[in-house]
């Protein structure tokens, strides 16, 4: 069993079903990439795993703890980090604000981590007095990914992170990323650049229609045929 | 040369420094309805009653210090029974949340659902308020009427005109200015603060970062009590205390909250302000002012006055539909709605 995992998930909004006996999962320090082309549920089984979707099936554990009872906020308190894809910032609060709700559930000294963020993405340093609706794109993303690490999570979920920025923040935000994996948090994404989220990823899961059409390490998927084919252009 | 100072000191006299008074006063009303709009998203228009509630707190526990012989002279009394108004009115703003709005809240109802509950929130209140004090006009203030008096100023300058501030509208700037600047510093400041602007800005955000709704719904309602109370009692203090003015007085803090921008607390007082000023300079009788700048035979033979007090109401509407027609988003970009 995975570190985290949403296990045999099945559920949807209303009447009808989204995921059918879906699973994904992230170990420790590892990237997991979900990909699949639109429409196939990728965002819905991340809301699945922290909480956002009522599940008729299937459980999600996070090691060894079923929490699939847990509201997010809850799941938050355990350890999760979540980054939507969209309005995932304050835009009338300041970097350094943004940053500070970050870490609004603890109650101990945050410099370090703040320090640490820094470190991780410079440019937030720099706009830090600046309100996080006026920076560009890229620099929101970072603000987003740093806002979910302030509370120091042990797995960070990100739902689509590239969306909207250039191929070369596209490739800063990836290195990043890797960087965050390396001090041993789980990673767990929804990419829609397949082909470069495969190749940092440890693990990557291709979804069709609510179901796992493909599992395997993310260099096996980038070279299995049947996958470039039907789902990474040849 | 003195002719000007006259000038001066007779716009002074009628329109800047009630302006600067009636201006707090609406600046106070407008952040609470603004606190309200950006937290709770709606418009809520039991806001005049509110005011009104905690100023007939106010009346009622200032008539009980009176005849109990205390008093706090030259201030107003009021003012010693301002605090237990303001716990009182947060006490109702909380039982109103509590029995009506955290239903819909939950409900997740729409935003006009809210405003209509809020109309008859205000019927609601507006009765218990007649019923407890009664429709009647009561005048509750006491104390040294006058910190400025016109004949002192006329005496001390040399001026034929005098130059008036009312102890009421000494206390309601120095009060306003006091406890807007408290509220600026409690919103960017402290961490329930920036949470309560965290909440306002993306509520689903707020939510994954952990912040608590209820708590920052509660302490809107606490900040919107006080800020009600505050304003209804300076503004009765300030004119006398009359239920029935309290409604009339929702259409400029409304339109104060929207030129200066909804949801933008800077603008709400912006807000306050513009309107004041607007009212009192179109309702002014400029003759006298014409009469010291120029010669006697181009004084015109009226008041030279724009629009009769009586119309003063319609200032607010006209600016309201300027702002909207023009910049809707308000002064200071709030949301538009």
């Amino acid at each position: 069993m995975a570190y985290l995992s949403g296990a045999n998930m099945t559920g949807g909004y209303g009447d009808a079903d989204i995921l059918h006996d879906c699973t994904i999962g992230v170990e420790r320090g590892e990237i997991a990439v979900v990909v699949g082309p639109n429409g196939a549920g990728k965002s819905t089984a991340m809301k699945a795993v922290f909480g956002m979707l009522p599940l008729r099936e299937g459980a999600v554990m996070l090691d060894g703890e079923d929490i699939t009872a847990l509201m997010p906020q809850e799941r938050v308190f355990k350890g999760m980090g979540f980054v939507p894809q969209t309005q995932n910032v304050f835009p009338g609060l300041s970097v350094l604000e943004n940053l500070e709700m970050g870490a609004f559930i603890r109650d101990d000294d945050i410099s370090e981590t703040l320090e640490q963020v820094f470190q991780l993405f410079p440019i937030l340093a720099e706009k830090a007095e600046q309100p996080a609706g006026e920076l560009s794109g890229g620099q929101r993303q970072q603000v987003a990914v740093a806002r979910a690490l302030m509370t120091r999570p042990k797995v960070l979920m990100l739902d689509e992170p590239t969306a909207g920025v250039s191929p070369i923040v596209m490739d800063e935000l990836f290195d990043r990323i890797i960087e965050v994996a390396r001090t041993g948090i789980a990673i767990l994404m929804v990419e829609q650049n397949a082909k470069q989220a495969l190749s940092i990823a440890d693990k990557g899961f291709v979804l069709v229609q609510g179901q796992n059409r493909y599992t395997d390490t993310g260099a096996a998927l980038l070279a299995d045929n049947d996958v470039r084919k039907a789902f990474l252009g040849g | 040369m003195t002719d000007i100072l006259n000038a001066f000191v007779l716009l002074a006299n009628f329109v800047l420094i009630p302006g600067l008074a009636y201006g707090s006063q609406l600046a106070l009303g407008a952040l609470g309805v603004t606190m309200v709009y950006s937290v709770l998203r709606f418009s809520n228009f039991a806001h005049g009653e509110l005011m009104s509630f905690g100023a007939m707190f106010c009346v009622l526990i200032t008539w009980g210090l009176q005849s109990a012989g205390i008093s706090i002279a030259p201030l107003p009394t009021a003012l010693l029974a301002l605090p237990a108004a303001i716990l009182l009115t947060i006490a109702l703003a909380l039982i109103t949340d509590k029995l009506v709005f955290s239903y819909y809240r939950h409900q997740r109802s729409e935003t006009v659902t809210y405003l209509i509950v809020s109309v008859g929130v205000m019927f609601f209140i507006g009765g218990l308020i007649r019923f407890i004090i009664g429709p009647d006009d009561r005048v509750f203030a006491d104390g040294e009427r006058f910190l400025l008096k016109a004949r002192t100023f006329k005496d001390a300058t040399g001026l034929s005109e005098g130059l008036a501030i009312k102890t009421s509208q000494g206390v309601t700037i120095m009060l306003a200015f006091m406890v807007v600047a408290a509220l600026f510093w409690f919103l960017n400041r402290t961490k329930t603060g920036k949470s309560m602007r965290a909440y306002s800005d993306n509520e689903d955000l707020a939510l994954l970062s952990g912040i608590n709704p209820e708590r920052v719904v509660m302490i809107t309602w606490m900040i919107t009590g006080a800020l009600a109370a505050l304003a209804g009692t300076l503004y009765g203090l300030d004119k006398s205390y009359k239920p029935f003015t309290y409604l009339s007085l929702l259409l400029p803090i409304f339109a104060s909250a929207i030129v200066g921008g909804v949801g933008s607390p800077v603008g709400a007082i912006a807000g306050g302000y513009v309107i004041a000023f607007s009212e009192l300079l179109v309702t002014f009788a400029y003759k006298k002012v014409i009469s010291y700048l120029t010669f006697e035979q181009v004084v015109p033979e009226g008041l030279v006055q724009l629009l009769s007090t009586d119309y003063k109401i319609a200032v607010s509407f006209v600016i309201l539909l300027i702002v909207l027609l023009i910049k809707p988003t308000g002064l200071f970009s709030g949301k538009t709605i």
